[in-house]
């Protein structure tokens, strides 16, 4: 038995080369690259990654091809573009979101995929094709997608909200989250206002920022990943996040509800792209087709927990969140995309942010303080030399 | 006023002690807890440090982090050895006075304003030598160094102070060439204070996160780097596993130093004794 095992698995092995090769035929032969490296630059947690005895993708990617991988993370689209625009590190493959991929192709920092190394694109829907970012689909690969909506503790909040206004209501004063990072906190503002949240025009930002400022004295804490544990253990009772985030939260604490607000909201696209200056192209390339293989899809898509746009996966009957009604189901409001901003507007918007951030903390008792601190602390040590040379001059 | 002191006394020792030392336990206990969450406590279980180790990702990290720290802590420490012994030796009051200031300078540099500045160093000089890509394990390896260097500096000029200056030039006089009389004479007098700045350089260079953001590369990711971008999603319970074991790990370490230090201690004073 054991050897007809064996014989069958030969076969198989052997049958399953040809096939391979037949299906790489136009692409770069992979063994060709045998030994090479492929320097990747994502996300922080968003590849299964062989914890809680999850698929660790890399590995698999390495033993097949015998390509080394060097995975290293970011934590937001603007170091991932200060790290690629500064020049002094070459990257393979990253994973903008898509405004940053839209002004990474306006700036000429990416290469155009060759997707005939790819034939596992045609698992992408078509509703994630030609995307506002990349109209022509040369530059990019979509990988995971999400809707951001309010997620709210049943237990301390009353009724079903169904507005952006949740955020702004005192009864709710000091359990409420808001985001710690401007793009997103100002579109909680914008879309509560009906204002276009890739506005050009320095007033509608400002509006925003003064909506944002009213809120101010009601937000417990900006925040970004904390809202995990603020949320799950009941400390703030409604914050805007990403619904895939909701799906993770849910399962630890059961009270926790998500919905769309009616106004509207965001969906992102966060898609894997080759930079310019990538030292292995082919490789990158094998890697992507690679990632779009549907079992490779399937464990990143149960590891991340966000929209995966990839029919293999869709269909996937393993899949176990292959139904999940949040995930999956229809978004019942209007969906905006971000789209990179001009860099005037840019510097507004930081700008405006930091007053938001700074303000209320009594910036003038704050100067005052520190003043009077320095001081004391110069009267004091003018006394103590004037009181040494006294001494001195006694001796 | 005498008894109040004495109950204040160790009120305060203990509140001090709790605030050093809370923050620890309470990792050391959630490394402990079965749920993925700082919401839930369900109870004892050794989950996060099996995790710990099936995650390639984060030992690769940890074992960069370390190869890192204790190169860089070992190089730095030889390094600042030498200059410290450079700039006690040098006779004019000026000169000294002023190299002395220099080198303190990089302590008080903002890490951030360190960092940007070696990542556009790094990029300039790649650039004159017409590469792209210099930033990586090498480019870490220079910047680690030079940010711990005058912490070394700092902690081995005191202990050449306190040093007899007659001593080398009495092993000289008894037939030791200058080299020799540093390595049998002035180099186990400072002994300490090098090992304190290589000690500080090495938990320097250990939990660095703004400097290496900058000068990393796509090879050589550390420990803090990688934690800080678990902040897109939630930072898994295998951190707090692996502070918990950086933690005892390092405190066994100390407690070994210490005790070897008091041996020693203890051995000059019998030596005096006698």
């Amino acid at each position: 038995m054991k050897k007809f095992a064996a014989v069958l698995f030969a076969f198989i092995t052997v049958a399953m080369i040809p096939a391979h090769l037949v299906h790489a035929s136009a692409a770069v032969d992979p063994e060709t690259l045998r030994g090479t490296t492929l320097n990747v630059y994502n996300w922080g947690e968003y590849i299964s990654d062989g914890s809680e005895g999850a698929l660790d993708v890399n590995k698999e990617f390495e033993d097949r091809y015998g390509i080394h991988v060097e995975y290293t993370n970011y934590t937001s689209n603007e170091d991932l573009y200060a790290k690629i625009s500064g020049g002094g590190a070459s990257y393979d493959l990253i994973c903008p979101s898509d405004y940053m991929v839209e002004r990474m192709i306006a700036e000429d920092m990416l290469e155009k995929i060759d997707f005939s190394n790819i034939p596992n694109y045609k698992y992408i829907p078509e509703e994630y094709k030609n995307l506002y970012y990349d109209p022509n689909n040369e530059y990019s690969v979509p990988y995971t997608y999400g809707v951001m909506g309010i997620i709210y503790n049943s237990k301390m909040v009353d009724g079903e909200p169904d507005s952006w206004s949740i955020l702004w209501d005192e009864k709710y004063a000091d359990k409420i989250l808001n985001f710690n990072n401007p793009r997103d906190a100002f579109s909680t503002a914008q879309f509560l206002l009906g204002l276009d949240v890739n506005s050009e025009n320095a007033e509608d930002w400002q509006k925003a920022a003064d909506k944002l400022k009213e809120q101010k004295p009601l937000v417990q804490s900006y925040v970004m990943d904390e809202i995990y544990n603020k949320m799950e253990n009941g400390e703030a009772a409604i914050a805007p996040y990403y619904v895939g985030d909701y799906v993770m939260m849910a399962q630890n604490n059961p009270d926790l509800r998500f919905f769309y607000p009616k106004e509207g909201t965001n969906v992102f696209v966060d898609a894997l792209c080759i930079p310019k200056n990538a030292q292995n192209k082919a490789a990158a390339e094998l890697y992507i087709n690679f990632m779009l293989e549907t079992y490779i899809a399937t464990a990143n898509a149960e590891f991340v927990i966000y929209g995966w746009p990839h029919t293999g996966v869709l269909e996937n009957p393993d899949y176990i969140y292959k139904d999940n009604e949040y995930l999956y189901g229809t978004v019942p409001v209007k969906t905006e995309f971000f789209h990179n901003l001009s860099p005037e507007t840019l510097a507004l918007m930081t700008n405006l942010w930091d007053d938001l951030k700074i303000e209320g903390s009594k910036s003038a008792g704050v100067y005052i303080a520190l003043i009077v601190v320095v001081v004391a602390i110069a009267a004091i040590a003018v006394f103590g030399v004037i009181r040494k040379k006294r001494r001195e001059s006694q001796d | 006023m005498k008894r109040k002191r004495s109950v204040l006394m160790p009120v305060y020792a203990v509140l001090i002690l709790v605030f050093l030392y809370a923050p620890i336990l309470v990792l050391v206990v959630y490394s402990f807890n079965a749920a993925n969450s700082t919401a839930q406590l369900h109870g004892f279980s050794l989950k996060w440090y099996r995790e710990l180790f099936h995650d390639a990702a984060t030992l690769d990290a940890f074992r960069n982090t370390m190869i890192l720290a204790v190169s860089s802590s070992l190089i730095s420490g030889v390094l600042g050895t030498v200059s410290a012994v450079g700039i006690f030796k040098m006779k004019n009051k000026w000169v000294k006075n002023v190299t002395r200031g220099v080198t303190n300078i990089p302590m008080m540099n903002p890490d951030i304003v360190t960092g940007i500045s070696m990542m556009l160093l790094f990029v300039f000089a790649g650039r004159m030598l017409g590469r792209t890509g210099v930033l990586g394990f090498p480019t870490m390896l220079i910047a680690h160094i030079t940010f711990c260097l005058p912490y070394v500096i700092l902690s081995v000029l005191p202990k050449l102070r306190q040093t007899d200056v007659n001593l080398s030039e009495a092993a000289q006089d008894l037939g030791c060439t200058p080299i020799q009389s540093f390595f049998k004479v002035v180099l186990p007098a400072i002994l300490p204070g090098v090992l304190t700045g290589v000690m500080i350089a090495f938990t320097l260079s250990l939990d660095d996160f703004v400097i290496s953001y900058f000068v990393s590369g796509p090879t050589s990711q550390t420990l803090p780097i990688r934690i800080f971008a678990m902040t897109k999603k939630r930072v898994t319970p295998d951190m707090y596993a692996l502070s918990t074991i950086m933690f005892f790990a390092i405190l066994f370490l100390l407690i070994i130093i210490n005790y070897i230090q008091m041996r020693g201690e203890k051995k000059q004073i019998e030596k005096v004794k006698y």
